[in-house]
């Protein structure tokens, strides 16, 4: 269990590196409305934006709804304040994979999921999402 | 005329014709694409921490060998230009970003120049729309592709985000739908077309990825589309892969080679 000066250690590095205000948000809830991951997520974008918003962090870490978003940047141009919900996702992901050891996806696991038509745009763009 | 060109790692492998038939298209339309030395992976996807420098050092080396020639830089890969492109964006408006890449930059060679994102991105659609002209691409067609019709996929990469990628308008595009006019083909207007595929999520949840890919194509299909065309080879692969099959997915390149005449070349 992380600490209560850890987790607001965290979060003020998750907005520095995203850019994001969150206090920007009107809770419109648009960028869940438009999310095309929004079914296979635990918490939807417009969650993430209030969670980090109010310091509860810790479950978004612990959440693979981290690994869900698709950086479509749909809730990015939807949103009518300019949140940039999709910036926020990935800070926090970046937050949890930089960790020694947190890597979502390993190498090693790369041979197992290939067919002869798969491009290598994939493998670079999975990597990049979900391993430092 | 000369510009600089950025093929990306899946033009040289599973997408060669994409490679392939963008520089002849080019060449008969009077455009060289001139490969950049030693490029690199541009990493498939941005990433849009600030802090992230090193993931974005492959873009910039790219960026900065086209300012050398005093040239623009083109792309036909969505993901390759979508990387590069807010890369480049990045490095224009984003003064800590900038000076950090820079400082990676004079590492071995501090007669280095400084880069501030000077050099011009443009997709080959553009370089089509803004430097070459579609009117003179139409002028170009030998064998017009009348009756032919054709449902754009833009997908998430080639627009968004809307203001850095600055190419057309993100809801109600119409660059490809008035490529497909050049060409004589007849443009189907379907709503999923700038709708994700499901990208890199099929690596470990072929389920999202075929339910978003088998949405758009199912669209495509009830707006009467005979086929769709893409310019991204991770959206080629999702809608063939995952999309069920039922319209045929085809590269812009593909369809832009047959009206010009030069396919089987």
């Amino acid at each position: 269990m992380a600490t209560e000066k850890q987790n607001e250690m965290r979060r003020e590095q998750i907005l520095r590196s995203s850019g994001v205000n969150p206090r920007k948000c009107m809770k419109c809830g648009k960028c869940s409305g438009t999310c095309p991951a929004y079914d296979e997520m635990e918490w939807h974008p417009h969650q993430f934006v209030q969670m980090v918003a109010d310091g509860d962090i810790e479950p978004l870490l612990k959440s693979d709804s981290i690994y869900k978003c698709l950086t479509c940047f749909a809730c990015v141009d939807r949103c009518p304040r300019g949140v940039e919900p999709a910036k926020l996702v990935e800070a926090v992901r970046l937050s949890v994979i930089r960790e020694q050891g947190a890597n979502h996806m390993k190498p090693d696991d790369i041979p197992a999921m290939l067919d002869e038509d798969l491009p290598q745009q994939l493998l670079v763009s999975a990597l990049r999402k979900y391993a430092k | 005329m000369k510009v600089s060109y950025f093929p990306g790692c899946t033009l040289r492998t599973k997408a060669r014709d994409l490679d392939l038939l963008s520089r002849r298209c080019a060449e008969a339309l009077g455009v060289t694409l001139e490969e950049i030395d030693d490029w690199q992976c541009c990493g498939g996807v941005f990433t849009t921490a600030r802090d992230e420098i090193a993931t974005k050092l492959s873009s910039v080396r790219a960026l900065k060998a086209a300012k050398a020639k005093d040239q623009m830089l083109v792309t036909v890969c969505s993901a390759c230009h979508n990387v590069i492109k807010q890369t480049n964006h990045a490095m224009q408006t984003d003064s800590d970003f900038a000076l950090r890449v820079n400082n990676y930059m004079n590492i071995g060679d501090p007669e280095n120049q400084p880069y501030y994102g000077e050099t011009k991105v443009l997709h080959f659609l553009e370089l089509l729309r803004d430097v070459v002209g579609f009117e003179r691409v139409q002028a170009a067609v030998k064998n017009p592709l009348t009756g032919r019709r054709i449902g754009a996929y833009y997908g998430c990469l080639l627009l968004r985000p809307g203001k850095t990628m600055a190419m057309d308008d993100v809801e109600n595009p119409s660059i490809i739908e008035d490529f497909l006019r050049a060409l004589g083909a007849e443009p189907v207007i379907y709503a999923m077309r700038n709708e994700c595929c499901g990208g890199y999520i099929t690596l470990e949840d072929k389920g999202l990825a075929a339910k978003k890919s088998s949405a758009v194509l199912a669209d495509a299909k009830s707006a009467g589309a005979e086929a769709v065309i893409t310019a991204c080879p991770l959206c080629k692969y999702n809608l063939e892969k995952n999309g069920g099959g039922e319209v045929p997915v085809i590269y812009f390149t593909e369809l832009l080679a047959e009206a010009l005449g030069i396919k089987e070349d």
